[in-house]
């Protein structure tokens, strides 16, 4: 199956970077002019790499051979019984290093490498951005710094070490929030001094044009494989299609293949988490306003003064006050539908796929099978069983575990997980 | 008023400009007019205000701390303004630096209007490029305010002839590729970004002054930066004057009096 062709569609950024348009869309380039050479660099290396059939090639060769693609479409039985009608589950977890990243950052240092650059720099939240990219730069001998907030390293210290081993070096930011967001800040003023050298990879389909375009170029296949899966195996398209939106690069890997068929429903399920009524939560869409941040127009969590205001999310992937900004003109557009997923929410389907299909996700993919299930349940309803829902399942939850041990009391004799999550499983 | 009307001046005197920079409301908005006021008064010819802001990718941890104290004080876009308006009230050319999204979430006509009314001069946008800028450079052409763009040792001829035909006020040559904060020598790639952009700026006909900032902090370098730009630009170094002596803001003052007055000697020396 070839998963990388640089194709288009109604939705596409113009030549600047615009989804929408430059008057009221999103997107653009709003960075220092002493950025703006190399992303133009970086814009010209990309469209020449998508249009090269030897460097798709490549890049598809090292997909299926290293990072273990295409991965599967996985028909979950159990939860399908439990709602009434098809779950799907596209099984980015079982991906080399257990999530869907590992196909933008193979993208983006197999460029870096045809670009001449020897170096790499990251941000990374929850840390999988960072593994990735030091994955990567193992694979393919370039020098790798990571940015991480030292909120971060502390929640995520398994993931600091997965990098270390790998030969990356952390570098934990103490600015700001010192969360995710200042970590991109951060590898950004690293990038400013040492562009002539090293390349950013941007972890998720946010930030200055190209970047938005190229992450999602890059990951784009997920989208692409579960289509042609789905259309084979079951003969039609799914009637919804679902992911966690936090930057949004698993999102925007999966909607594209699907943006041009209009009968497929696409639904991104935000952070909301203690609650979107409450100040603590990463819901960019539901609850921000239109903005610049990290170089793009898009919607961002800010308060009157254009301040950005800090999220919140119990998936430190997820915990970022801005989204990537094709998501906010497919929800300017109505394409997409974007809406809040409660830390409680998300927790509990993290427990409810783990008990039911022996799958443990990430917390980030468990904000997807949370808002997947509510929409399967409502098709269920207007279609009956032959309904489909199609989740993208993002990646694995072993960097969880230590969340989960603390929210759930894991490990005790008498841990209870939830109600919803224990009772038994229909079928 | 434009900060032109300074650069005429420190011509007539044969010398480049001396350009000072403090962010608004450190250590509070009182004590931020303060020592922009001593800034006036020991010698620069121009003074940029910053614009606190959450997320400043082109500022090292000096300008960061303090804009971050100045934000955890409370700070608003309207103490910015209120800064301008006593600051401008000097008779010193006086511009606004901001991130972009505080001046979009304000409204880019709304700001514009304001800070032509507290007397501001114009803009320094570090992260807004000409070619990203068609609202701002409207807005601001309808109110005669400067618009300051940065050119930067990266930047190719075309983008340098392009950023300098949309500046008014001067033109922000970045002397290194890298962010605020003093350093010990002067850039080796200032000289050469100077030299292209005053060809753009000949190559129009015109005489708007070219400036040079990132890492300046004493006279000596203020007078070897003078010996080629039209004007220095000083800003972590007064920041940090500031940060060194948080708890004894008299001690603070004087300090950054004697160091204005050294960069002051300096741009004669150049």
């Amino acid at each position: 199956m070839t998963t990388q062709v640089a194709r288009t569609t109604s939705y596409d950024a113009d030549g600047q970077g615009w989804f929408g348009g430059p008057e009221t869309g999103f997107g653009g380039r709003f960075m220092p002019e002493a950025l703006i050479a190399a992303l133009d660099e970086l814009t010209v290396a990309w469209q020449d790499a998508m249009a090269d059939p030897a460097f798709v090639a490549e890049f598809d060769a090292i997909l299926r051979e290293y990072a273990g693609l295409p991965s599967p479409l996985y028909l979950a039985e159990r939860l399908s019984a439990r709602v009434g009608c098809r779950v799907l589950l596209k099984r980015e977890d079982l991906n080399h290093t257990g999530a869907h990243k590992i196909r933008n950052v193979l993208g983006q240092a197999l460029l870096t490498k045809r670009m001449g650059k020897t170096r790499v720099i990251a941000e990374t939240g929850a840390g999988q951005h960072g593994v990735a990219s030091a994955t990567a730069a193992a694979y393919f001998g370039l020098d790798c710094t990571v940015y991480m907030g030292s909120v971060d390293t502390r929640r995520q210290a398994l993931n600091v070490a997965r990098m270390n081993l790998l030969g990356a070096k952390v570098v934990p930011v103490e600015s700001g929030s010192a969360t995710l967001k200042d970590a991109i800040n951060e590898a950004l003023r690293d990038w400013v001094a040492s562009v002539d050298h090293t390349a950013y990879l941007f972890g998720t389909a946010a930030g200055p044009h190209p970047f938005p375009s190229m992450v999602r170029d890059f990951t784009r296949g997920i989208g692409d494989e579960a289509r042609a899966q789905c259309l084979e195996r079951y003969g039609v398209l799914p009637d919804a299609i679902a992911a966690c939106v936090g930057g949004g690069s698993n999102a925007i890997g999966l909607f594209t293949a699907f943006l041009d068929d209009a009968d497929v429903a696409i639904y991104g399920f935000e952070p909301g988490g203690e609650g979107v009524d409450t100040p603590r939560h990463a819901a960019t869409i539901h609850n921000g306003d239109r903005g610049v941040l990290h170089g793009a127009r898009t919607y961002v969590l800010q308060d009157e003064d254009g301040q950005t205001i800090e999220s919140h999310s119990i998936s430190a992937g997820l915990d970022y006050p801005g989204v990537g900004p094709q998501h906010a003109h497919l929800a300017a557009t109505g394409r997409a539908t974007y809406l809040p997923v409660t830390d409680a929410e998300a927790m509990e389907a993290m427990a409810l796929l783990s008990r039911t299909e022996g799958i443990i996700p990430a917390i980030e993919s468990a904000h997807a099978i949370a808002g997947a299930l509510r929409v399967a349940e409502r098709l269920a309803e207007e279609k009956g069983p032959e309904a489909t829902v199609l989740v993208n399942l993002s990646g694995r939850g072993d960097k969880d575990m230590g969340t989960a041990i603390e929210y759930f009391g894991l490990g005790r004799e008498d841990a209870e997980v939830s109600d919803r999550a224990t009772e038994d499983p229909v079928g | 008023m434009t900060t032109h009307i300074a650069f005429e001046k420190a011509r007539a005197d044969d010398r480049a400009a001396l350009v000072g920079y403090l962010p608004a409301g450190y250590p509070d908005v009182a004590g931020g007019i303060d020592a922009l006021r001593v800034l006036v008064d020991a010698g620069c010819d121009v003074i940029e205000i910053g614009l606190p802001y959450s997320d400043p990718v082109m500022d090292g941890p000096t300008i960061q701390a303090a804009a971050q104290a100045a934000l955890d004080g409370g700070v608003r876009t309207t103490d910015v303004l209120r800064t301008v308006e006593a600051v401008a009230a000097t008779g010193t050319p006086t511009l606004v630096m901001t991130y972009w999204n505080p001046v979009e979430r304000y409204g880019v006509e709304r700001f514009a209007a304001d800070l032509a009314s507290a007397g501001g001069a114009g803009l320094i946008t570090p992260d807004l490029t000409p070619d990203s800028a068609p609202e701002w450079i409207a807005a601001a052409d309808r109110h005669d305010l400067d618009k300051v763009f940065l050119v930067a040792p990266s930047s190719t001829e075309d983008r340098v002839a392009m950023t300098v035909a949309a500046c008014r006020g001067f033109v922000y040559a970045t002397a290194v590729m890298g962010v605020t904060g003093t350093r010990t020598t002067t850039s080796d790639l200032a000289g050469p970004l100077v030299a292209r952009t005053r060809a753009a700026v000949a190559g129009l006909g015109s005489d708007l002054p070219v400036c040079v900032g990132l890492g300046v902090s004493n006279g000596d370098q203020a007078a070897e930066v003078a010996s080629y730009a039209d004007g220095v630009i000083v800003g972590s170094a007064f920041v940090r004057t500031l940060l060194d002596h948080a708890d004894d803001r008299a001690a603070g003052l004087r300090a950054l009096a004697a160091l204005t007055e050294d960069l002051a000697r300096g741009v004669r020396r150049g």
